[in-house]
């Protein structure tokens, strides 16, 4: 991994209702390309990202670019430069898309022409509730959401979580395009598109990172991606 | 004829006052979900301060009755800011305690006022007009009807543009959807909070000098009658939506006044009947979600 992460975490614990879903959580973000969360169903993925942000209780450290961000409040969090785009897309429905991508603007100068361009498709449903869209053109108001300010890192958790092969594959590519300019923390369980995308990968089981390394390097190792991400093997296609 | 307009135009009057203390309990509800039971105690609180300055410049006159409302309003939108910052706010995500707390701030209030105003009604006056009435195909409607009307139309019309074109409003209505996911978008959604308990707090003072209008006094309780029948117009129209409050609240005081004519009396009954009738056959209300 870089020598100058973006992102470290150190002995991260996280409760839901009293529940531990994230048991002792370290490991560290380049500052560039795109690095993957693995893991089976359950294992704390998603309580992780949640975590970092403060969306959930937790304790530990957590330092965004030199600076502990733990003691933040989630709004304060997000200002320091993390755009999160979350699982299930959490598009404000009752909102157009041009309302919900507004909401997201945090600075001067919001990269509009940038959105656009990758979702050519949401220019001419601007006015449309976004309750109304599909399920890939409502991730791609939630990747639009996180896309539109200059971030320091991107969290993007599950982004073809039930979506068709076609739109998938254009999530891929919005993910990579976007990649260029931001660093990304990818929770992922299609592999295909993990190792279509993803340098790194940090892998989870019950709650604690258990492997880390070169992503493709895991995803060749039958033995391990069978052990750890429950899947028989590496193929394209699987998901963990 | 002159009997049915009467009735239900005094409904529609009664349903603007309902509608005038809900809105601020049903945007408080649907952005935070607190069920403010401190609102009857800013209705209370505006009445009496605006009853205090219309008493000084001089009751009778369009100067004072102006005064009293502005006065209200404010007086209503201090109370509930305070309220906000210093009791509710340190209770996020508490829910059940910030019910108890403003539970308890209401007991609390309203014996407060007894003990500066008394508990006997203070009867009040208003610019004749205010007591004269209008003929309306041989109805005689008291004007203080329209002027409930008036000010309900006005804040409903004020709330619509509020929330559909500023972002304030935008930040609210996305807040009643997903409020954690409006925090994770880097927006601070407790000044939305406070806001909201403001606006709610100035509509219930606002509210509180036309029900001493309505009702010709105030007293120490006028807040904690009105509220009632508020929660009632905010479940029926659904917990946390502005529109099914103002139609609950016109259907529900228009079949009050009803029941009481007609039926012996029993309008209170009826609109608890109505009440639970809605929660069993649907218990979103008419536009919200489930109670």
């Amino acid at each position: 991994m870089s020598a100058q992460p973006i992102l470290e975490v150190e002995g991260l614990q996280a409760t839901i209702a009293g529940q531990q879903v994230v048991e002792d959580v370290s490991f560290s973000v380049p500052s560039t390309g795109i690095t993957a969360v693995l893991g089976r169903n359950g294992v704390g993925k998603t309580s992780t990202l949640r975590a970092i942000l403060g969306l959930i209780q937790r304790t530990g450290s957590v330092t965004l670019a030199g600076d502990r961000i733990d003691g933040l409040a989630t709004h304060r969090i997000v200002q320091r430069g993390i755009g999160y785009v979350p699982e299930d897309r959490e598009v404000f429905s009752k909102l157009t898309v041009a309302e919900n991508l507004a909401l997201a603007e945090r600075q001067k100068n919001p990269r509009r022409e940038f959105v656009d361009a990758l979702f050519p498709d949401l220019v001419k449903r601007r006015q449309q509730a976004a309750g109304t869209l599909s399920g890939g053109q409502q991730q791609m108001v939630s990747l639009a959401r996180a896309l539109i300010n200059d971030n320091r890192l991107l969290m993007v958790d599950e982004p073809t979580k039930g979506l068709a092969p076609r739109i998938v594959g254009e999530v891929a590519e919005a993910l990579a395009e976007a990649s260029a300019t931001v660093p990304i923390l990818l929770v992922e369980q299609n592999l295909e598109v993990v190792r279509r995308l993803a340098a790194d990968a940090i892998v989870l089981d019950g709650g604690r990172v258990v492997h880390t390394g070169d992503a493709n390097a895991i995803l060749d190792d039958d033995a391990l991606v069978h052990r750890l991400l429950g899947v028989g093997t590496a193929e394209t296609g699987a998901s963990a | 004829m002159s009997t049915l307009i009467l009735i239900l135009i005094t409904g529609v009057g009664l349903g603007a006052l309902y509608f005038l203390v809900a809105s601020g309990l049903s945007l408080i509800y649907g952005l935070m979900h607190v069920l403010n039971f401190a609102h009857g105690a800013f209705l209370t609180f505006g009445a009496f301060l605006g009853f205090e300055i219309a008493r000084r410049i001089g009751s009778d006159t369009w100067w004072a009755f102006a005064a009293s409302v502005v006065i209200g309003g404010v007086v209503g939108a201090l109370f509930a800011t305070l309220t906000e910052l210093a009791l509710i706010r340190p209770l996020y995500e508490r829910h059940i305690e910030q019910v108890l707390v403003t539970v308890g701030l209401a007991l609390a209030a309203v014996a407060l006022f007894e003990g500066i105003w008394g508990s006997d009604p203070i009867y009040i006056s208003a610019p004749a007009w205010m007591n004269e009435t209008t003929s309306v195909f041989g109805a005689q409607v008291p004007n203080t009807y329209w002027v409930l009307m008036a000010a309900a139309t006005a804040l409903l019309i004020s709330l619509v543009v509020f929330l559909r074109f500023t972002r304030f409003g935008m930040i609210i209505r996305a807040g009643v959807e997903n409020r954690k996911m409006v925090t994770a978008l880097g927006i601070d959604v407790r000044k939305a909070f406070t806001l909201v308990f403001a606006i709610g707090g100035s509509a219930a003072g606002v509210g509180g000098v036309l029900a001493s209008h309505y009702t010709g006094y105030v007293s120490a309780h006028l807040g904690s009658t009105l509220l009632i029948f508020a929660f009632i117009v905010t479940v029926i129209g659904g917990l946390g939506s502005l529109t099914g409050a103002a139609i609950a609240s016109v259907l529900v005081a228009v079949l009050q006044q009803f029941a009481n004519y007609y039926l012996g009396g029993t309008g209170d009954l009826i609109v608890v009947v109505a009440l639970a009738a809605v929660l069993l056959v649907r218990p979103a209300g008419l536009l919200g979600r489930t109670a």
